[in-house]
């Protein structure tokens, strides 16, 4: 898992994850990249991250993923990500594709519903919470 | 005493408030204002571990987290 301050260099953490894989014996390798785009006047968004419970959500994917024979792998932005740039790359690879493809889509799911970051519209350089757009976490309610 | 933290866009401040169990927690927090509106729509980490279970028991300096509505991507 990589977070990095601000928009993601997409093509080179693409490229690195590739080679770091190049002779693993994987057939399949899936990316998913994430961009913002220029909706509802904003500027960009913005992420807060609380990294020690992500970190435990992902390395919580590498074991599910490692028992069908796969790799996760993940990188996020972290303060303002301005539009038409990345925040989000995650990938997976695996021996053959329908694991991959499987994984792919839950695995981006999950990170939807269950991983702890916050997204803020940046307009006129404010940051809104994107209340609308969120998701409970599971177990939510438990104090109420 | 235990450290109650409010995660991302919650304005609030950290907390020490004595407690024995995670319901104790829940109890404290209903009773400020500003802090129950979140409380349906929040999920609870104790030492950074996920938890669903309100008859937690904690002990002194332990850390309790409230996590927001996300959306990450």
């Amino acid at each position: 898992m990589e977070l990095y301050q601000g928009a993601l260099d997409v093509p080179t953490i693409f490229n690195r994850w590739l080679e770091s894989e190049s002779e693993s014996n994987y057939g399949a390798y899936i990316p998913f990249v994430g961009t913002i785009r220029a909706e509802n006047g904003i500027e960009a968004l913005s992420f807060d991250i609380y990294e020690p419970v992500l970190q435990k959500w992902f390395d919580e994917w590498v074991v599910k993923a490692e028992k069908l024979g796969a790799k996760v792998k993940m990188a996020h932005a972290l303060g303002d990500v301005p539009v038409h740039t990345s925040s989000y790359i995650s990938a997976v690879f695996s021996p053959k594709r329908r694991v991959a493809l499987e994984l792919i889509d839950e695995f981006v799911e999950d990170f939807k519903a269950n991983a702890p970051i916050w997204k803020y519209d940046v307009i006129d350089g404010k940051r809104i919470y994107a209340e609308d757009r969120s998701t409970p976490m599971s177990g939510s309610g438990l104090l109420a | 005493m235990i450290k109650v933290e409010f995660l991302g866009p919650i304005a609030q401040e950290s907390l020490e408030i004595e407690a024995i169990t995670l319901a104790e927690v829940a109890l404290e927090l209903q009773k400020i204002e500003t802090i129950a509106v979140w409380l349906d729509k929040c999920a609870v980490a104790v030492n950074d571990e996920m938890t669903n279970d309100l008859s937690m028991v904690l002990k002194s300096g332990d850390r309790v987290s409230i996590l927001p509505p996300v959306c990450g991507g």
